[in-house]
């Protein structure tokens, strides 16, 4: 059983998922949702110890030995990962149940639940194959079950969202294809660690730039990347206010996941970096993004787009961090990676909350949100406040990281950039803050007679408190982002 | 819309196109078990490209559905009309 541990994260959603499509009762699919993430959440963290323990896994699927066979390769980085993921779509699905039932007509609430556990299985299984080709099926995996979930939204304008992000996501993973297969035909090999070591025998530089090329790119349109990003406001605004929380805090971070794996494990970081035409694309996109949708978020109305524009902004923070590709560099993109994961899924759930109550979706019928629902509208001011990175929570933690990463660069500017977009991001958030505090409501808030369930205020009440926690003790997080960094990414130098 | 999605279909195959033709080998035969032959095709790309096909048969038949479902609910198709009215 504990041998085939990294199998079974990534099967069991997905075999779940079918299940959950058969099984058509609403309130026995959220079980059995429910209990795969928690054993997947068990699993994941298991599988941490182990490798804590004993070292990288490496598991030959279906018995066939790697190279030539599919690898799932498990070490300290993406477990983290995994570990992340499963539990973020754990504490969302115990949200989901009520939130729901308001937002869904009956019978699409079980095709949600299989959708969703099979994007879960996807992203798992991009986490932790080492097959360049698999991580294409699992990209295609979850970005199809992404592209149904986001469609079942009620708002009618969800299927054109989904549709645009069909097209983007395609064009992306098919780019990706063409990457690999460039990759391919120079090496031989389709298995990720025997590339990263057939890349250091090739002379020919041109073929495998274009490689790398194609699949930064292609990857860059999942991650939403600043030039790249325009399916996700759109997306992320009218999807479903679990699934807009659940793909925030999983998908695109997955993406940002394959990224840093192809630059800093497959290519390695004498190739990469040795471009210096690289470097300067990354770092001024990622100062693009946190410039260009901090301002496109400043003046936003809709209170979902408002926080999704946030959300590439904050890509390029990560993003940054990649660039700067040092010590504290690449922390503070791990870091980030995981703290806007819980940043944005707390946010994206005190929004359902609010939705679930008044249906509100623009920024200016918030006025006056704070005497109504006085305990969501705290939860979402201390949730956007970390956002901003004031000290004392998460926000500013990786923020710190970056700084002190640019610095050790000599890179005055982009420390200036990170300290002005910091101010951005102070204005969009003090905008939703200022509202929900200090305005009288236009017209009275139409506020529902449902009482808010307890489920829905708790978890996001934990996620909330989790942005909080993790930004004054910091041991777990960056604790383990910087075990992640050394060990993994720098090869324990 | 329609359009948009045959075009990503034929960007798709055109990839798959990409992926063969490394494998072909000058005189090589298909690759089958034989003792006649000793010069094959890589049968590997092949294998792949199986794989990419169905990715791409999902992705397109999703795609199609969900331009019935808009068409359903928006009685149109034009992307210009739908893209500029709504969004």
């Amino acid at each position: 059983m504990i041998e085939h541990i990294a199998a079974i994260v990534v099967m069991l959603p997905i075999i779940s998922s079918v299940f959950v499509m058969l099984i058509r009762n609403n309130s026995v699919n959220w079980l059995i949702s429910t209990t795969a993430s928690l054993i997947t959440s068990i699993a994941s963290i298991m599988m941490y110890f182990q490798i804590s323990k004993n070292g990288n896994i490496s598991y030959a699927m279906g018995g066939w030995e790697p190279p030539v066979g599919i690898e799932y390769r498990i070490d300290e980085f993406n477990a983290l990962f995994i570990i992340l993921i499963s539990i973020a779509s754990f504490l969302i699905l115990l949200y989901a149940r009520h939130s729901l039932v308001g937002e869904l007509k009956e019978n699409k609430i079980s095709t949600f639940y299989s959708m969703y556990l099979l994007c879960l299985g996807g992203l798992i299984g991009i986490l932790s194959t080492g097959d360049a080709f698999n991580a294409f099926v699992f990209l295609e995996i979850s970005s199809l079950a992404t592209y149904i979930l986001i469609s079942m939204g009620s708002d009618r304008r969800a299927l054109l969202s989904a549709y645009q992000y069909l097209i983007m996501g395609t064009i992306g993973a098919t780019l990706y294809v063409i990457g690999v297969g460039l990759i391919f035909v120079l090496t031989g090999s389709l298995n990720l660690h025997d590339i990263s070591i057939r890349i250091q025998e090739l002379e020919l530089y041109r073929p495998l730039y274009a490689s790398l090329a194609f699949i930064t790119v292609g990857i860059a349109l999942k991650v939403a990347l600043f030039p790249l990003h325009a399916w996700l406001p759109n997306a992320y605004a009218y999807a479903p206010s679990v699934g807009t929380a659940f793909l925030s805090s999983t998908a695109t971070k997955v993406a940002i996941y394959l990224l840093i794996k192809y630059l800093f494990l497959v290519y390695g970081y004498d190739v990469v970096y040795s471009n210096k035409i690289f470097v300067f694309v990354i770092i001024g996109l990622s100062i693009l993004a946190m410039f260009g949708a901090s301002l496109v978020a400043i003046f936003q109305s809709n209170l979902k787009k408002l926080f999704a524009y946030s959300s590439v902004a904050q890509i390029g923070y990560i993003t940054l961090g990649i660039g700067i590709a040092n010590h504290n560099g690449l922390i503070g993109s791990t870091v980030h990676i995981i703290n806007h994961s819980i940043i944005k899924a707390a946010i994206f759930l005190a929004i359902g909350c609010i939705v679930f109550k008044t249906k509100i979706s623009d920024t200016h019928e918030l006025a006056g949100l704070g005497k109504k629902m006085p305990v969501i509208a705290i939860l979402l001011t201390i949730s956007s406040l970390s956002l901003v990175g004031i000290p004392g929570t998460v926000g500013f933690i990786s923020k710190w990281y970056l700084i002190i990463g640019a610095l050790e660069q000599g890179w005055w500017l982009v420390v200036l950039s990170l300290a002005i977009s910091s101010l951005l991001a102070l204005i969009y958030v003090g905008r939703v803050i200022e509202l929900m505090w200090f305005h009288q409501p236009e017209d009275a808030i139409n506020v529902n007679s449902k009482s808010l369930p307890v489920e829905m205020l708790a978890i996001t009440f934990i996620l909330t408190l989790a942005t909080v926690y993790f930004g004054i003790d910091t041991r777990l997080t960056a604790g383990l982002a910087e075990i992640a960094v050394h060990n993994v990414l720098l090869g324990g130098q | 819309m329609v359009k948009k999605l045959v075009g990503l279909a034929l960007f798709q195959t055109s990839v798959y196109i990409l992926y063969i033709s490394p494998g072909k080998i000058l005189n090589g035969t298909a690759p089958i078990l034989s003792d006649d032959f000793s010069v094959y095709s890589s049968p590997f790309p092949h294998v792949l490209i199986l794989t990419a096909i169905v990715v791409g048969i999902a992705t397109l038949a999703l795609g199609l559905s969900l331009v019935i479902r808009i068409n359903e609910e928006f009685g149109t198709i034009e992307e210009d009309k739908l893209f500029e009215d709504e969004i």
